[in-house]
């Protein structure tokens, strides 16, 4: 009904952000666990695996934050290392996962035609197919490494990327002004790289940011199975070994959980954030 | 003259939304009487919808109805209980819009549509109200109304569904019809029909129309009365030759300076300099001032008052002050 | 209803589905030979064999022979629905699976059940009432639920309510105290079952009451639902009538496509609360290092994804007439 006489200037990102409370509380705890994983190896009086270095099942104390496990392993310690490895492969598999997205869409969508169907089709496949039970399999037949486990989330998570992609260099492609740009005699490279994924990267790391978040959660339930990294601590492993004590000791499991939790929620809520800055339409402001 | 069947007076309804309050509907007040035709005429914007909307009590947060009063066949609406509100709107007081795509839910029948507006108005059973319906369909223009009762709207084409709008607004009788737009979603060719239903059905119901349109060559064709509104207020009210013949506010004059030849039919309005005004902050004085080649100083001081020039004609403009103290009471 | 073209649809889905078991078949035969070590040990599992069974196995899948017919043999046993044998439980893949199958079903049943019931009418009702109190918790709480791992939420319920409230049983679906049949049977199997559905739906509660909510309120600011009050129709069908009913359409999209990941997420309720299900099935597999029901379960699992697929876009298509009505 009303309309506009003048048009304000455009808020800065972080404004946009700051304008989701629960966005920016995500952050803050994101950034925090990030300092307890990088810094707490150095600082804590206990190293992760000893075992014996306080008495056997002890609950939480000033000595021992989070208690102490059947083996006398400070769980604190341990969860710190754990959360290391948790977020290492998050991301790790999250970017992988993210660039082969881009690429697998952005062939498709920028060729179009018989490579576009024959992607979506192995799109649509993988899809379709349980990504934990692949996992599962294929974690189990090549061995339970950090590296394999990586690779593994990794392989299975892209296809929500390139169809993002796919959908966002279709949409582009046919628009003015890359024809302009092709007008004034641009390279298809830097039609791909000035014009279009610029476009396509807003929501792509909406949805990058969400998928570390998906992807500690399949790495924990990995190892929470026994798939996990025997040489490294790991939360799921840790849920794993509580299953058994937690009728005497809540702190094995409760702690190393909330990590977990912790961290997923936080990138939910700073997914979210990001959802308004970056996809303005998807949230209709 | 007999009592009109509705009266607004004073009719303001405000948006409150984040940027501030939008002044909608700035005192309206319009009557209409038993079997006329009235048009609300202005540019996108200025209100008449809201107005519209106000007068069935339709209106939805962030907006309210703040003063004024409607009175409606001897009811005052904005005092009635919700409960009581819904037994009139649909009935009496019925409603067509301008999309036919969007304003039929597209995973209902038509038929159904249709057959849930006459149970919610007439006691009669489901298959009583399904011969009504259809009885409405077939007056409404549409052929084989047996099968497409069936139909669910993505099957119609526009006109087809713009009838089927038509149909369940009539289905109950209205005294009052209020048509929003009727024809501005549809092709040239269809529009021209659907007016002629409106005013065909017009006449078999007895009923009055309040046509609210950006289309001045329908309101010349099938209308009696006009009122021009501009930024949330009337500004000229008067008969259809009068306002067309001799247009009194520079608005209107405006407006009707655009077009080529009488027999010409106008499709759009013609641009006037400048643009329409925010209704947070509108400006002050009379609203049209801005933009207005006839305006005084005192236009933007004070708001000139609606004044009367002759029986049924009147401005809102400074000019006329003197005419109002010379002419009719 | 036009139920020719319901039918030729729904072919049409199951058609498109074949691929897609060929390259789960494909995934299944890559894997015995891609994997390191001999084929044979794969087949085997981790279990002890004797050497005249290798010998049988070796002729009974060809493994001296070409690849492509190995590949030949390998698809035409699972067309006759011989997914191998698991030496550890001494019984044939197939009917080992299919005996679990029940439990699971029994859980992701109920659970999926309440859970989009209950999703959907919080997410009405809070469509109706946006930024109360109400919905800002609500919203919080949905966001925490499917940010937890879903077997630390069953182990801290078994915690709480099992372990030091004692108000339901640890583990399992049956008491061996308890009556084993009738009545008092279904009781038990209901008490056992409270705790691993309530964990297991909280994710799915979650996801359903965040979609239906946003849908609501965009469906609810549309065109035809001005028309429906212009008509004088009460506001609570309003709701319920019109804007739901085409509110529910994502809604009923995503709980299919959800379908795999809640089936993972079954497996990891299954071991947390020690159901005898599928999910139970595959926990003990991996420790066994048992490929052939690994292999079997992945089978078994995606052909059932598949059909939640299908099964989810026939409900699409009777809910939406746009789909099958040209």
């Amino acid at each position: 009904m009303t309309t506009i006489t003048h048009i304000p200037a455009e808020p800065s990102w972080w404004r946009i952000f700051s304008r989701n409370r629960g966005s920016v509380v995500g952050a803050v705890v994101l950034v925090v666990l990030f300092a307890l994983a990088i810094v707490a190896p150095m600082l804590l009086r206990f190293e992760a695996g000893r075992i014996d270095v306080g008495p056997s099942m002890a609950p939480p104390s000033l000595v021992h934050l989070m208690g102490t496990d059947e083996l006398g392993r400070d769980v604190f310690a341990r969860a710190a290392a754990g959360l290391s490895v948790s977020l290492m492969v998050g991301f790790g598999a999250a970017t992988i996962s993210t660039f082969l997205g881009v690429v697998i869409g952005g062939l498709a969508g920028f060729f179009g035609r018989s490579i576009d169907a024959l992607l979506m089709r192995l799109t649509e496949i993988f899809q379709v197919i349980p990504r934990f039970f692949l996992a599962v399999l294929l974690v189990a037949f090549f061995g339970a490494s950090i590296f394999n486990i990586l690779i593994a989330i990794a392989v299975l998570s892209w296809p929500e990327i390139a169809r993002l992609v796919r959908g966002e260099f279709l949409s582009l492609r046919s628009r003015q002004f890359v024809d302009a740009a092709r007008v004034a005699g641009a390279a298809r490279t830097s039609l791909i790289f000035g014009e279009i994924l610029p476009n396509a990267l807003g929501p792509v790391v909406v949805n990058a940011t969400l998928m570390v978040g998906q992807a500690m959660l399949l790495e924990a339930g990995l190892s929470y199975l026994g798939l996990g990294d025997p040489t490294k601590a790991s939360l799921g492993q840790m849920l794993q070994e509580a299953q058994q004590i937690m009728r005497s000791a809540w702190w094995t499991t409760a702690f190393p959980g909330m990590f977990i939790f912790l961290a997923v929620l936080s990138l939910n809520l700073v997914g979210d954030g990001l959802t308004d800055v970056l996809n303005p339409r998807a949230r209709g402001r | 003259m007999s009592k009109p069947l509705l009266t607004a007076t004073n009719l303001v309804t405000k948006l409150f939304t984040d940027s501030g309050t939008v002044q909608a509907v700035d005192g309206v007040s319009l009557h209409i009487g038993h079997g006329e035709a009235v048009a609300l005429v202005g540019e996108s914007g200025c209100g008449k919808s809201m107005t519209a909307l106000s007068l069935m009590r339709l209106v939805r947060p962030p907006g309210q109805i703040v003063s004024g009063s409607v009175n409606f066949d001897g009811a005052d609406l904005l005092s009635l209980s919700e409960r009581e509100m819904r037994a009139v709107r649909g009935g009496r007081l019925a409603m067509v819009f301008q999309d036919p795509m969007t304003f039929l839910n597209p995973l209902m029948r038509v038929g159904e549509q249709i057959v849930e507006a006459i149970m919610l108005h007439q006691r009669v059973g489901r298959s009583e109200a399904r011969r009504t319906a259809l009885e409405a369909l077939e007056r409404v223009g549409i052929p084989a109304a047996a099968t497409v009762i069936e139909y669910f709207p993505h099957q119609l084409s526009g006109g087809m569904r713009q009838r089927v709008l038509i149909a369940m607004a009539i289905s109950s009788k209205p005294t009052l019809l209020i048509a929003d737009e009727p024809t501005t979603a549809l092709d040239v060719t269809i529009q021209a029909q659907i007016m002629r239903l409106l005013a065909k059905l017009r006449g078999e119901l007895s009923s009055s129309m309040l046509l609210i349109t950006h289309d001045l060559g329908l309101v010349a064709e099938y209308c009696d009365r006009v009122y021009v509104m501009y930024a949330g207020r009337i500004v000229e009210e008067g008969d259809v030759y009068g306002i067309f013949a001799n247009p009194r506010h520079p608005y209107t004059r405006a407006l009707l300076s655009s077009t080529l030849s009488p027999d010409r039919r106008i499709e759009k309005l013609a641009p006037i300099d400048g643009q329409p005004p925010n209704l947070i902050t509108p400006p002050p004085g009379c609203r049209f001032h801005p933009r207005c080649r006839e305006r005084m100083a005192r236009c933007s001081e004070e708001a000139p008052p609606n004044f009367d020039i002759a029986p049924g004609a009147s401005a809102r403009c400074w000019l006329y002050e003197e005419a109002a103290r010379v002419g009719a009471p | 209803m036009p139920t020719k073209s319901l039918l030729i649809y729904v072919g049409g889905r199951l058609l498109q589905a074949v691929p897609i078991l060929f390259v789960i078949i494909l995934i299944n035969f890559a894997l015995i030979h891609a994997a390191p070590g001999d084929p044979v040990d794969i087949l085997i599992g981790g279990a002890d064999a004797t050497p005249e069974y290798i010998e049988g196995l070796r002729r009974e899948f060809g493994l001296d022979q070409p690849l492509w017919q190995q590949f030949v043999t390998y698809i035409s046993k699972i067309v006759q629905f011989d997914l191998g044998y698991s030496l550890r439980y001494r019984e044939p893949v197939l009917s080992l699976i299919l005996g679990r199958m029940p439990a699971t079903l029994l859980l992701m049943g109920t659970a999926l059940f309440f859970s989009s019931l209950i999703g959907i009418l919080l997410g009405v009702f809070a469509a109706r009432r946006p930024y109360s109190a109400g919905d800002y918790t609500a919203t919080f709480v949905s966001l925490a639920g499917y940010s937890m791992p879903v077997f630390w939420l069953g182990q801290i319920m078994l915690v709480i309510f099992a372990l030091h409230l004692a108000w339901f049983p640890t583990q399992g679906m049956y008491s061996l105290r308890a009556p084993s049949q009738g009545f008092g049977r279904i009781l038990d199997v209901a008490h056992h079952l409270v705790l691993p559905a309530i964990t297991y739906s909280f994710y799915h509660l979650a996801l359903i009451y965040r979609l239906t909510r946003i849908k609501m309120q965009e469906v609810l600011a549309l065109d035809f639902i001005t028309t429906a009050r212009a008509k004088g129709v009460a506001e609570g069908r309003v709701v319920y009538r019109h804007a739901l009913r085409n509110a529910i359409l994502p809604v009923v999209t995503v709980i299919g496509l959800n379908f795999g990941f809640m089936l993972a997420g079954s497996v990891l309720t299954e071991t947390v609360f020690a159901w005898p299900g599928m999910g139970r099935l595959l926990y003990e597999a991996v420790g066994a290092r048992d490929y052939p029901v690994l292999m079997g379960l992945f089978t078994v699992l995606s052909v059932m994804v598949i059909c939640a697929n299908v099964i989810t876009d026939v409900v699409y298509a009777l809910v939406d007439p746009r789909v099958v009505y040209r």
